[in-house]
This record gives structure tokens, sequence and C-alpha cells, in this order.
């Protein structure tokens, strides 16, 4: 059976997504994810009953040395550079939830 | 005099080193076709302003200081660099990619940033916040994408040569339909460090040139392993332009898709079958491979599927890759993202979510792999595939609003081999007379088979007359 | 009828009814010049300004990405090791998807269901403790909440993001505060002796977050719920935290009803525990395996390469100082931390040498009923100072005594505790009446004299 999305799973993505969208928008996010899954859900008639995952590139043990690697690192000016809110060296944020200090 | 604008990277470095040209002259030319046609085509979004001083202390360089335009989804250093997205504007990268980096140190200069669908997300760059990129050849058509602006700049001479990325069609797709040449490497051939992530298993950059030979030149530039990718390849890289002409005697091609109902009896499907011929004149072997609906040895499995599979896969890396874009230490906030976007994120949180992941993501997991297993097994008997980058011509604007799978149905046939992590070009292989307009043959070669792939298709340019590029260095 | 909770009597009779069940989750931060997955250096606690350990990978920057970092990985499965764990021969990364503004990527690497060791045991004598996993990820940034031009406002720093983290998980084995205590103090000390890192918990690179539930008493069932405590930064407040949760929880029991599942935090000043607003969304994390890192596959003889690898572990040097004929409660202090060891030996060698006829029992006596730091002190002086003491000069019994005497009647208090049971108070007197005596007389006499005074 087909999923079928209503505007509650939309706000619950949405929030899970961390994405705004207005009232207005979640009908048709709906009906848009509704069809877009209806077509994932063609991928049940294949057989993938023998198959195991592999990860792309068949590489394994991609390691590096444990080194300081100055050259990589930002100053703290580069760093904060395009950051719309700092202060004192740090980035700013509003705070989310009351703290309790 | 001929423009110089319209020379392709092996005579512009040629012409350079021989002081039969000056950079002066060169960007002259280049920056007057920007200057000409850009407000038109919208295919740059920044510009470099010093890129002439810079390219005059190059000469001595392999790639002698020629301009070079540069997809925004790679971050340079000095350059604004947006991913075509709201969200990333303003954004001056403190770092540079791995890519550009090993392009300048060659001795290209990035003469600017062009434009793509925001994030990638679209095969028409349609879905830019910064308005689309017109087809160089027909005004009231897409270039493709996500790479269209390019593909474009390519097309219009308003580079010599371009970079691009691919995640599943992104470099193919605006090649063909801008007709140019576009290679999308292996996976892992080419460093994804310092370019903004949209499938992470997926992402290719590669090369969009005038011809093959530059593809091949700009390839041994870009490629190799990168220390800051931990899934780029330890294999050494050949000089691809130096092996092109080997010709395709006593390789095994197989002919793919053409039996799908989406191209049956098509110009494309004519046109694929013709170069088939072509191939076989000389020398190699070539036959058709038939499509099946399961995995079964000697077919090759219907890219229908491929579509779920890239859906879930891509959005649900998309859904990740996009979370650190949160407008705390640069950028905007969250919600500056444009609708696709939106759209791909949360697609991507569902099929990743408590409940639902085994039932999408793991399955779709699966299925790519029976694409793998697929073509390892062609790829034991086939040197190569030739199929066509896009089921036809360019689509006009407009075409493929409203369906949230737009992407995908014209990705379709690029995305079995972009799961797979396969290498691929795609060089023109018709123009329309009518509407001007042009389509692309596909070669694609099993993991790490760039040459092979470069080989095919530099015969095919050379043997037909579909590259204006090439055709003008024959008169 | 109004019953006093808090009695001791009405505490004792419901501690025998139930009992807690305890699980913990341990967060240990590891001392590598590097972070996890990038090449900034690890040093948080010691940068001079904020954010300037940060690079493109650990900033969330576009286009950074991870490499891990061998050591840590390395450190992880030693630990693993140590701790009896089994080490899967596959292993990988995972991504862990939440928003949080000290999480510069969106998400933190770390690993879902293949860890890098599994099914390890700890041995205590207050009951094992079995290890569920060891995994290794990476820390956070660091929020600073503060009022800046009259807004509050939270101040991330991002020194700390991408320092490598182990987390161990224990099964939910600890049944009482003084085994969890038992068994921190032993997992401590594995850290210290494996040296991988400062394991500080006022300084927080070593976190602990204890799950306490409680049953009934011959219950074997775990209980359908469980309460999560975090910012405990020492091992005593662990004990006092699953103390007060047990209290807590049962007050809710014996009314027939099931404690709140929750998170709940640890206020030091006041004792207490208090619910925490748990993050949002917080249940679904969306982990998949990281693409950006190709997993990580072991060869058997690798594994077993690191496990020849494995310093000495505190069982093991308990054990040999044991073999060496210290009593259980010399050995046990002196395999305390790797500092220790050195010490006790070093101290031990050298006295040795000096005067053949002192044993591991006469050199522990003298040793552990001294105020001597043992991490820090000088094993030459030491060595030195004990043989001094050991020559004796000959005093009169009555001097003997009346020092006796005199140390006696300064501590009325512990020479009750003594005849109330409490055999180590000798010790103490022993310890005063010798410093009376300013190391003169034989030190047997003197104990025999104290015995007898004593015992009178």
């Amino acid at each position: 059976m087909a999923t079928k999305f209503t505007t509650d799973d939309v706000t619950h993505i949405a929030s899970l997504a961390n994405i705004p969208v207005t009232d207005g928008e979640k009908k048709s996010l709906a009906d848009g994810f509704t069809k877009t899954i209806g077509v994932v859900e063609e991928l049940n008639k294949l057989d993938v009953s023998v198959v195991t995952a592999v990860h792309m590139t068949g590489l394994s043990n991609v390691l590096r040395e444990d080194e300081v690697d100055k050259k990589r690192m930002f100053t703290q000016e580069q760093a904060l550079a395009n950051a719309p809110n700092t202060h004192n060296g740090y980035f700013v944020v509003d705070q989310l939830i009351e703290q309790d200090d | 005099m001929k423009k110089l604008n319209t020379l392709t990277l092996a005579s512009a470095v040629k012409k350079l080193k021989s002081k039969e040209i000056s950079h002066k002259e060169l960007y002259a030319d280049v920056s007057e076709a920007i200057a000409g046609k850009n407000k038109e085509l919208n295919a740059y979004l920044a510009l470099n302003t010093e890129a002439v001083s810079q390219a005059e202390k190059l000469l001595d360089t392999p790639l002698a200081g020629v301009p070079v335009a540069v997809k925004d989804n790679f971050l340079t250093v000095g350059l604004e660099t947006t991913a075509s997205s709201n969200v990333l504007r303003g954004f001056n990268p403190p770092y540079e990619s791995t890519v550009t980096s090993r392009l300048k140190k060659a001795g290209g200069v990035v003469v600017g940033k062009t434009n793509m669908d925001a994030w990638a997300h679209g095969s028409s760059t349609e879905t830019s916040d910064f308005g689309p990129t017109k087809n160089p050849n027909n005004l009231a058509h897409v270039p493709g994408g996500s790479s269209g602006g390019s593909a474009a700049a390519v097309a219009a001479n308003m580079c010599i040569t371009a970079l691009g990325s691919e995640t599943a069609g992104s470099i193919r797709i605006p090649s063909a339909w801008c007709g140019t040449v576009g290679l999308k490497p292996t996976y892992g051939r080419v460093p994804r460090t310092g370019v903004v992530a949209m499938g992470s298993s997926l992402d290719s950059p590669g090369p969009m040139t005038k011809t093959v030979e530059d593809a091949a030149i700009l390839l041994s530039v870009i490629a190799g392993k990168d220390p800051y990718d931990a899934t780029t390849g330890e294999l050494p890289v050949p000089d691809y332009a130096s092996n092109l002409k080997k010709g395709v005697k006593g390789l095994k091609i197989g002919i793919c898709y053409m039996d799908h109902p989406q191209l049956k009896g098509t110009q494309t499907e004519k046109s694929v079958e013709e170069a088939g011929k072509l191939f076989e004149k000389n020398g190699a072997t070539v036959e058709k491979v038939a499509l099946s609906d399961q995995l079964e040895d000697n077919t090759i499995l219907n890219p229908d599927y491929a579509v779920g599979v890239y859906t879930v896969v891509q959005r649900s890396e998309v859904s990740s890759n996009l979370a650190r874009y949160d407008g705390i230490r640069y950028g905007h906030n969250r919600s500056t993202f444009g609708a696709e976007a939106k759209r791909r994120i949360m697609l991507g949180t569902f099929t990743l979510s408590k409940g639902y992941a085994d039932k999408y993501y793991v399955l779709a997991e699966k299925v790519r792999n029976l694409y793998i297993k697929n073509f390892a097994q062609l790829f034991s008997k086939y040197d190569l595939l030739i199929s066509t980058a896009t089921p036809g011509p360019a689509l006009k604007f407009g075409e493929s609003e409203g369906n949230p799978l737009f992407g995908e149905l014209t990705d379709l046939l690029n995305e079995p081999s972009s799961l797979s992590g396969l290498t691929g070009i795609s060089v023109p292989c018709y123009w329309d007379k009518k509407t001007g307009l042009p389509l692309g043959l596909s070669i694609m070669a099993n993991h790490w088979q760039e040459e092979t792939v470069l080989r095919a298709a530099y015969l095919y340019e050379q043997e037909t007359d579909f590259n204006p590029w090439t055709k003008e260095a024959h008169e | 009828m109004n019953r006093k909770r808090t009695s001791i009597r009405g505490r004792r009779r419901r501690m025998s009814e139930w009992e807690p069940v305890v699980g913990m989750e341990i967060h240990v931060e590891l001392k590598t010049k590097s972070k996890m997955f990038c090449g900034c250096k690890n040093d948080p606690f010691h940068a001079p300004k904020p954010n300037i350990y940060t690079c493109p990978v650990c900033l969330g920057m576009p286009g950074g990405l991870p490499v891990p970092n061998k050591k840590a990985v390395e450190w992880t499965i030693m630990l693993g090791l140590a701790l009896g764990c089994e080490i899967p021969l596959h292993s990988k990364f995972d991504r862990k998807n939440y928003f949080y503004p000290d999480l510069a990527k969106g998400y933190q690497i770390s690993q879902y269901d293949e860890p890098f060791c599994v099914n390890g045991r700890v041995h205590l004598p207050s009951g094992d403790v079995r290890i569920h996993r060891v995994h290794l990820e990476e820390d956070t940034g660091k929020l600073l909440h503060k009022t800046v031009n009259g807004k509050k406002v939270s101040l991330i720093d991002f020194n700390r993001c991408g320092v490598p983290l182990m987390e161990i998980v224990t099964e939910a084995d600890i049944h009482s505060a003084e085994q969890a205590r038992e068994f921190l103090k032993k997992l401590y000390q594995i850290i210290r002796y494996l040296d991988v890192s400062d394991a500080d918990m006022e300084k927080g690179t070593m976190r602990l977050e204890p799950n306490i539930s409680v049953r009934p008493v011959g219950d074997t069932h775990l209980p359908a719920y469980k309460v999560e405590v975090k910012n405990i930064n020492s091992f005593a407040f662990v004990k006092k935290a699953i103390e007060y949760e047990t209290e807590r929880h049962i007050t809710f029991l014996e009314k027939g009803e099931k404690p709140p599942q929750e998170t709940r935090g640890w206020n030091e000043d006041k004792g207490v525990s208090f619910p925490q607003r748990s993050k949002e969304n917080a249940e679904d994390y969306r982990y998949f395996p990281d693409p950006d890192i190709p997993p990580i596959v072991w060869e058997q003889g690798y594994i077993d390469g690191l496990k020849k690898q494995l310093p000495k572990l505190p069982d093991d040097k308990f054990q040999e100082f044991v073999t060496m004929g210290f009593p259980t409660s010399y050995a046990s202090l002196s395999s305390v931390s790797p500092s220790s060891v050195v010490f006790v030996e070093t101290a031990y060698n050298l006295t040795v040498k000096k005067d053949p006829t002192i044993n591991p029992k006469t050199f522990g006596d003298w040793l552990f009923n001294r105020p001597i730091d043992i991490e820090t002190a000088n094993p030459n002086k030491i060595a030195e100072e004990l043989i001094q003491s050991r020559k004796v000069v000959s005093i009169p019994d009555e001097e003997i005594q009346k020092a006796i005497s005199d140390v006696l009647a300064a501590n009325p208090k512990a020479v009750a505790d003594f005849k109330a049971g409490k055999e180590q108070v000798k010790m103490f007197l022993f310890g005063n009446v010798l410093k009376t005596l300013k190391g003169k007389g034989d030190k047997k006499k003197v104990m025999e004299i104290l015995q007898k005074s004593l015992t009178v």
C-alpha cells in the first residue's frame, strides 16, 4: 500500500528537518511527497534478498596520523569572518531554551 | 582574425607559450564575450576582475594562465561562493577547494563562478536563486543542469574551458544539451574537498570542455588522491592527453538503453546506433545489451528503478549535508532555502527517520548494489557501454515545472552509472538544424577507466563533424 | 499517618525491599595531539582564545570532509581490550543527525550499529559489570550562556568541536551506589594506565551519566523506565545521585506509580537532581553510515598485536604486588595509578637494597601510615627516611608508656571508637605515639604496649 502524507506528517518532518514551512505550503508538500514516495515504492518489486551493502569506494581504513595540521587551521579572524553575529571572538546565537544558571 | 575566446584549451596553451598570442589579447576577447552575452545567458554569477594580471604571471605553468570558468559550488578564496543559493549569498570562502587549488597551481585562472541549480538540485539550472541560465544554442531552452552555467560558458566561448560537478547527470546533461564535452570521473578520482556537498556518495567534480583533448588535459590536473578526502583513490594519475590516439580497435562495446520506451524510434536512438557503427568500422566489437527488469547476466537493469534509488539516497544525504547551514558561522538561516532544497531536505529527513529508514534508505542502498553488481558483470564482458545522456534535446523553460521528480526523470539514464560510481563522458553527436539544439553521445566505462572513455570519445570526435571546435581545427 | 521518610530506620527498611538498577554511560575525551577528523590542535582547555583551533572540517564549512585519527581509533580499541571486549572485524562511522548550535555540521559523527568494541566485563568485588559497547565519536563545541547588550544569547566556541570522544556503555549491572563508585574508580584507573585521557571530571574530559531505575529486590526484569542523570562531575556525586534517585523512585513505586522516564540534571550544591528540558526531537537521530568515511576493517592479527601492546593494567599490577608479598590492602593502594606503581616499586627496591631485612609488609606498614602523596613524593627520599627510622634508639619502657598515656588522653574519641570496634583507629594512635617519641624506641615494643593500654 502506498504511503500517503498528511499535513501533520509534513509538520513533523519539517520540525525534524528544522525547516520552516507555512500552513499554506503543507498541502502541496504532502502531495509531492506522496507522489515521490510512490515512485520509490516501486523498488519493492525487485528481489534484493541476496544483496549486501558495500561502501562506494571499495576502500577501507583510510586514517590519518595524529598530527597537528597548522596550515589547514583558521585564525580566529578567518573562522569568524563570515559570521553575522560575533562577540569577543565567539559566535553568537539567540538562546534556544531558558538556562538554569 | 578569429576571436581568441573560441580557442580550445590545448590550442590556447600552445599559442600563449609560443607567444603567438598574449594574455591581454586572450582575456580581452573572453571579456568581450562575457560582456556581450552574460546579461542574456546568465552563465556567470561572479567575475574575477584581476584575471589578466594573475594570468600574466603564469606563462611558464602547464596551463599558461588560461581563463577557466568554475561552477559556483567550488570554494574559491577571494570569489564569492554561493552554490546559487540565497543561503550562501555573500559567503567568502576562507579556504580553497582542492580542485581549484590544483587548477591554480597548474596555471589555470578562475575567470568567474558559474550559475547552477541551487545546491545542484536539478537538471536545468532553473532552481538557481539567481535566475536561470539560458541555452546559448536556443534561448527558449534550458542549458541542462546542474552545471548549466559552466556548459553555457563553454558553448558561448565565454571561457576557454570549465569545471563542473556531477551527482547524477549534472556534467553530462548540460554538456549534451549545450553541445560541449563533459566528463564525469569515477567516484573518488577527483577530490570533493571544498566542493559544496550534495550527495556525498555520488558527487564527482569533472572537466567541462570544448574538446575531448581538453577534457583529458584538465582531468590530469584535477585528479588524484587528496589527504583531505578519505574517499579518493590512491591510483596514480596518468597523462590522459598522451593516450588519446590509441583508437578503439579490439574494444568490446555494448549499446544500452536504446530499447527503453522513452528512446525507441527517436533521433537519439538513431544517433547512438550510428555511433555504434562508427566504432565497429574502427575495429571494435559492438553489440546491443537488452534491458531487463531483474538482475540477469548480460542484460542491463532497467534504469527506471534508479529513479527511486537515486531519489532516496540523494535526498537522505542532502538532508544531512545541508544541516550545517544554520546561519550561525556563515550564510543565512534555514528560512532562506529555496523551495526545491526544502523539499529535498524534508523528504530525505523522512527517508532516514525512525521507522522508515529500513523501508526506504536501507532498501534503496540494497537496490543500488543491484546496479553495482549489474555493471560489474557487464564490464567483465564489455570495455565500454554507449548510450545517451538525455532522452532528447534540451527542454523548454518551465516544461518540468511542478513535477516533484523532474530532475530524476531527466537524470534517468545517468543515475545507474552514477549510483555505481562509474566514469562517463558526453560528446556532441547530433545537431537539429531547425532548433539549433544538439544531442550527446554517452560513453561509460568501469571504475578508473577514464583513459578508455577518452580514447573512444576522441576517436568519435575526430571521425565525425559534430564538435564545432574540432571542425574548426580541421579547417 | 505521617511517616517520616527521612528517618534512617525507615530508609534502611525500604532499601531492603528495593534495589537500584543502574547502567552507566561514560564519555571520555582522548588526549590525542589533533582532533578526531581533522588536524586541528586538540587542547581546548588550554586554548588562550575561543575559536582558534578550527578548520573547514570541525567548523562545518561547506566542503570540509572528515578523515579519522588513527591514534584515536587504536586507543579506543585498546580500551576495549583492557575492558575485556570483543573487537568486531568490521566497523564504521555513522552520522547522528540533530540540530544544536554547538554542533557545527548539524550531525555528529559517531558509531551506531557497528561500534569498535562490544561485550566486555569489569571484575569487581561487589559484582561484575558487563560492558555493552565502547565506541568513538566527536565532541561538540562549547556554549556559554550570557546576556550581551541586554539580550540573552549563547556564545559558541568551537575549539572543543571535533575532539575525539569515547563512549563507554555498561549493561544495567550496577545495584548499589557503592558498586557504581567502585566501577568508575576501576574504569578511571584503567584509562590512566592506558594513558589515553586526562579523565578529568572537573574539566569535563570525563563525563558520567548513570541511567537509574529501581525494582523490588528479587525481581530480575529490567524496569520499564529509566532516568538519565547528567552533569555529574565526580565519583562521589554519582554515588549521591544514585542514592538520591533511588529514594525518589521508591516514593513513586510505593504509591504504585511508575517514575516518569526523563533526563535530569544534578545540582551538587543542593545535592538534588532536577528535570532537564530535553532537546527537541532528540529521539530521532536518523543515523546512517557516513558516506565520507570508508569502513574500518581489521585483520585479527592486527587486533592481537594491539593486545600485546597493552600495558600492565591495575589488576595485573595488584597481582604483582601480592605476589611480591604485599598485603592486599597495600597492593591495592600501590596499584591505584601508573605513578603510584612506579613510586612504590622504586621506593621498595631502593629500601630493600639498603636493608635486605625489610619485607613488603614492614615497608607498607611504614609507607601507608604516613601522610605521603605517593603520586608526587620522591622515592629516594622516602627510602632514606625509612632506613633512618629503622635505626632504633633504645629507650626505657616507662618513656614509651608515658608517651602512650599522653596520646590516649589527648584522643578520647579515638579511644572510644576503638572500643566500639573500629580496629583501624589503632594505627592512627600508633602513628601519634611514634611522632611523640620522635622515631625513638622499638616499634614492635611500642605496639605491644599500646595494644595492652587500649584493652585495659
